[in-house]
């Protein structure tokens, strides 16, 4: 068959695109290389809803920044996943350099962002308490928020899927291109797809695709960023998104609380060659350490680290999202450079990408489309009468599986029945946060393994962390040696 | 003569003995600071033994793995063909701590015993 | 609301052993609440033997050792409940659990024993660079994986941290047909008992590299590399000294931290060098009626010192129940642990309450060969004990008689520190 239109990834883009897309009477299908959605750039960030006031005035950057911005209220209700605008500070440690909190404000104010203020020292520091007594001023932005980017991401997804949006899995493009009559044919690991029109959300990748088709090149550099993530003992430590005052190198290293009550550090911003390379190095780590600490008193960072991670921003030579049909490929359109404030922007961006594909194709609205999507319960926000009901109907629910995060059985397994559901340990934690906590899975990951197995039927010498050849524990012992009679 | 280095097991000091053997039989203990140091030598350097554990395939059983033990020390150059032994047993749920799994393990004339109650699944 | 006069958090061989000794002390209605499917906790997967020598005078495996406190509670038939998570312990000790059975319910508890046990370092918390790939584990969740489910988490391992279960996965997984390259310990020395390093390495030829750390991890998708260096005095890796391994496997055996979530959540006073309970003579926390034992306490070497601690925590609890846990107005001595000696437990001393004898346990910060452990009441040292060594990763303890307390009336604090002479 040939689909209307084929997104290349499953990012947080491709998928709001796909969501946007799965409104109209189009047969959509996104290719994903990897084995889950969220498995790329969209999955290591910052987790901010950034107000806007960063990118520079007129850009596409600015524009879908605050759109996305202001969408995201309602898409979060609408999905069902937890967002708080738990707002942004730009914080000043030297008085001279106070007139660029200034040109922050004025930038933000051409940009649309609303509410910006400025405060002086006195203000700030009953704002934040925490904040070391350098900080002398700040450029304060209530409309900046904390977000989960792996639950935005497979909520936009999973409410495309439900709307009618095929997703295809362990999928690479590899190649594109198209024939006399205006069908693209994309071939991949599993086969060839045609379509009509191709959408390049490709992210760090998405240079490629382009150059493939397009005259005018464009060039991608994996921007590596570490991030330490603190015990949810320091989640208090600042209620609001601190930043430095932004380098050409970007926005510098913040530190946030997260939606889930943790405290991340990050990111650093090292550009490197390899799009493979998200393996934190000492000197990374080390680099945040000694940067985290410089606006916040006394921050234990070393000690408090559960996990550190690290992503790669998809930067354009341009610093600026490259959106758009490509002349001379007709039909095949750029969701390319999507780099911060890309989870931010990502609604306005996938509504900016699927009216491009509308204006070509010219669908009609769904009668029947929902837009609505229920999120896995958050039985912990319960009251004990319902969630003693909730036991009752499904006992799985009393079952507690990961012990730091205090995930039930019932919230793993409805991980993995929903549409687009889990299938390897990584799946079931970014849906369920079972092993995120503390003690990072030691004790869940036997657990999820025995549910995963149960469920799913996956024999457990075949349950991955991530898919592809990230097995867990790949035999049995004894296993040739005669003991498996 | 032949010189024998070893580690003393007996406390944290972990003495380094140097034991001299003249044709199996000990000529010297050097470097144990207490009589712990010298008996776990002699023995060490003239008939070495441990106790093996693992774990053995049972069937119908509430678990998939028993774990199991010699019930003495075995020769410590038998540990591989001992496990060996372990490797190719598969035993039938139910069993209880002590039930013998194996006679005689390897030809030690030492029996492998289940160290926990398996119940029926 | 259900009450009980003792619940027991965790069925593990603290617990089992505070319930046994609550219920032969006089007190019928005991509740443990276990979260696994079966009791026995850790032990169950320490299929290893050397457990007991103390307690049982024989050698027992751990699955055996648990057992013999598991028959006592069936035979005394103490009311257990098993896959029951706590959620939640108030300061006036009511416990919220729940399970699939009962759904969420509330105990008012008469005394609450904490007995939870302690949880494993993470790699997250010890800043190792690298990829995360598939194929690290902490050395516990591998051995629960080789032991009870009966899968090989990997055939070719490095292992970093020589504490004792990474040791003893080192032979385990050597017998099981895996080869363990190399073992790296952070520290210029090793927290593992001397038997466990001849037995578990020396016999299978696996190097132990001191002072050496992971400085890198290869491998996207399972681990393919890991790349060791040695440390200067500073913990921080010499540029040059750099080692790497082909592997597919990581295990991490680098400490393990009490599990005071619950204790936390109650109120309870927690001590920053032990992350355990702050505890006084009769082992009862900051709040009264709550007892704690075992590692949730403070980590302890030998499960033998868990079942001794935790008889004295059941027996407390009975006590407190049946209000024959002598109340008192006399101000507590204060116990401090300085030069060489980290932490005591328990950090104070009503003498009104304590036994005859008085057992206080302690861990110094470093080797010490030829020294002193020495008590001072005040100013005056009262105890001058030779040790020919002390290591970190072994429990020291001194016991304090009463009647010697009795003759120093005005005492405010007694001190434990190492001395050379």
């Amino acid at each position: 068959m040939t689909y209307d239109c084929i997104i290349i990834g499953a990012g947080v883009s491709g998928s709001a695109t796909a969501r946007e897309l799965s409104k109209y009477d189009l047969n959509v299908c996104v290719l994903e290389k990897g084995e889950d959605v969220c498995s790329g750039t969209s999955k290591a960030n910052s987790a901010i809803v950034h107000a806007g006031f960063d990118a520079a005035e007129g850009s596409l950057m600015a524009k879908l920044n605050v759109e996305g911005n202001e969408m995201m209220g309602q898409l979060a209700e609408d999905l069902d996943i937890p967002f708080k605008r738990n707002g942004s500070l730009v914080v000043c440690i030297h008085e001279e350099e106070k007139g660029g909190l200034q040109d922050l404000y004025d930038r933000g104010i051409a940009n649309g962002v609303k509410d910006m203020r400025i405060l002086d020292k006195k203000e700030l520091h009953e704002m934040e308490p925490n904040l070391s007594d350098q900080c002398c001023a700040a450029l304060y932005a209530p409309t900046g928020g904390i977000i989960c980017p792996f639950m935005l991401n497979i909520a936009m997804a999973e409410n495309a899927a439900m709307n009618g949006v095929d997703f295809f899995f362990n999928t690479e493009a590899e190649t594109l291109k198209r024939d006399e009559e205006g069908i693209w044919h994309i071939r991949t690991n599993n086969g060839e797809y045609k379509t009509k029109y191709v959408v390049n959300a490709a992210g760090i990748y998405s240079d490629v695709f382009h150059n493939m088709v397009a005259d005018k090149k464009i060039h991608i550099t994996p921007r590596r960023g570490d991030y330490c993530l603190l015990d949810k003992e320091m989640g208090g430590f600042v209620s609001k998104t601190i930043f430095p005052q932004p380098t050409k190198l970007g926005k510098g290293v913040l530190v946030s609380p997260t939606i889930h009550g943790n405290l991340i550090v990050g990111p650093t911003a090292i550009d490197i060659e390899d799009k493979e390379a998200t393996a934190t190095t000492a000197a990374g780590i080390n680099d945040l350490i000694a940067k985290g600490g410089m606006y916040v008193d006394n921050l234990p960072i070393a000690r408090k680290v559960i996990t550190s991670f690290a992503g790669l921003r998809a930067h354009e030579d341009a610093h600026e999202f490259v959106i758009g049909e490509v002349k001379e490929a007709p039909g095949f359109i750029d969701c390319a450079g999507i780099e911060s404030p890309g989870l931010t922007s990502s609604p306005a961006i996938g509504k900016m990408v699927a009216g491009i594909v509308c204006d070509l194709a010219k669908p009609e609205k769904k009668a029947n489309w929902n837009g609505k999507r229920k999120g896995i319960l958050n039985p912990s926000e319960m009251s004990v009468e319902e969630r003693n009901e909730l036991i009752k109907k499904e006992p799985a629910y009393g079952q507690i599986i990961c012990r730091c995060e205090s995930i039930s059985e019932g919230e793993i397994l409805d991980a993995m029945r929903r549409p687009l559901g889990a299938r390897s340990l990584d799946g079931v934690k970014r849906r369920t946060r079972a092993g995120m906590g503390r003690c990072q899975a030691g004790f869940c990951s036997p657990r999820v393994m025995e549910i995963i197995n149960r469920e799913l039927g996956i024999p457990t010498e075949k349950i991955t962390k991530s898919g592809g050849k990230s097995v867990i524990a790949p035999e049995r012992t004894k296993a040739g040696k005669g003991g498996e009679a | 003569m032949e010189t024998r280095e070893l580690t003393c097991i007996g406390c944290p000091m972990g003495c380094q003995i140097t034991v001299q053997l003249e044709k199996g039989e000990v000529v010297s203990i050097e470097g144990n600071t207490c009589e712990k140091g010298d008996i776990y030598a002699r023995k060490e350097v003239t008939d070495p033994t441990r106790i093996v554990t693992s774990t053995v395939v049972i069937k119908g059983g509430d678990k998939e793995r028993l774990p199991v033990k010699t019930k003495s020390d075995i020769p410590k150059d038998k540990i591989f063909d001992v496990m060996k032994d372990i490797d190719a047993v598969t035993a039938e749920a139910p069993k209880k701590i002590g039930d013998v799994i194996i006679d005689n393990v390897a030809g030690t004339g030492v029996a492998v015993i289940a160290t926990r109650n398996i119940g029926i699944e | 609301m259900l009450s009980y006069d003792i619940v027991i958090v965790g069925g593990g061989p603290a617990g089992l052993a505070a319930a046994v000794a609550a219920r032969e002390a006089g007190t019928e209605s005991i509740l443990i609440l276990e979260r696994d499917h079966e009791l026995g906790g850790i032990l169950n997967q320490c299929i290893h033997n050397g457990f007991g020598l103390h307690t049982f005078k024989e050698e027992l495996t751990g699955p055996e050792y648990a057992y013999r406190f598991m028959e006592q509670v069936f035979e005394k038939k103490i009311e257990y409940k098993l896959n029951t998570m706590v959620m939640d312990i108030s300061a006036d000790r009511v416990v919220t659990a729940m399970n699939k059975k009962d759904g969420m319910f509330e105990i008012q508890a008469g005394a609450v024993v904490l007995a939870m046990g302690c949880r494993e370092r993470p790699r997250g918390a010890l800043n190792i660079p690298g990829y995360r790939p598939a194929g690290i584990f902490s050395a516990g969740t591998a051995q629960r994986l080789v032991n009870i489910e009966g899968y090989m988490p990997g055939r070719e391992v490095v292992i970093l941290g020589s504490g004792d279960i990474g040791l003893i996965m080192a032979r385990r997984m050597t017998l099981e047909g895996a080869k363990v390259k190399v073992v790296a310990e952070l520290l210029p020395f090793s927290g593992g008992l001397k038997r466990n390093i001849v037995q578990c390495l020396d016999d299978f030829g696996i190097p132990l590299k001191l002072s050496h750390t992971v400085v890198d991890i290869e491998g996207k998708e399972r681990v393919s590399a890991v790349t060791i260096a040695e440390v200067g005095p500073d913990m921080k890796p010499i540029p040059g000294t750099e080692e790497r391994y082909t592997c597919d496997t990581l295990l991490l055996s680098c400490g393990l931290i009490p599990e005071n979530e619950l204790s936390k959540s109650a109120g309870v006073e927690l001590s920053p060098v032990t992350s355990g309970p702050v505890v006084n003579e009769s082992l009862e926390t900051s709040i009264p009626g709550v007892f704690a034992c075992g590692n949730v306490l403070h980590v302890h070497d030998l499960v033998d010192f868990v079942s001794e601690e935790a008889k004295k925590a059941g027996e407390n609890a009975s006590k407190y129940v049946q209000k024959t846990l002598a109340s008192s107005d006399k101000e507590s001595i204060k116990l401090v642990a300085t030069e060489g000696a980290r932490y005591t437990v328990p950090v104070t001393i009503n003498t009104d309450r304590m036994d005859d004898l008085l057992t206080v346990r302690f861990r110094v910060g470093a080797v010490f060969q030829d020294s002193y452990v020495s008590v001072y009441f005040d100013d005056e040292r009262i105890m001058h004990l030779k040790k020919r060594i002390m290591a970190p990763g072994e429990m020291e303890q001194v016991i304090l008689q009463k009647k010697k307390l009795a003759e120093y009336p005005d005492l405010k604090t007694i001190t434990i520190k190492i001395e050379k002479e």
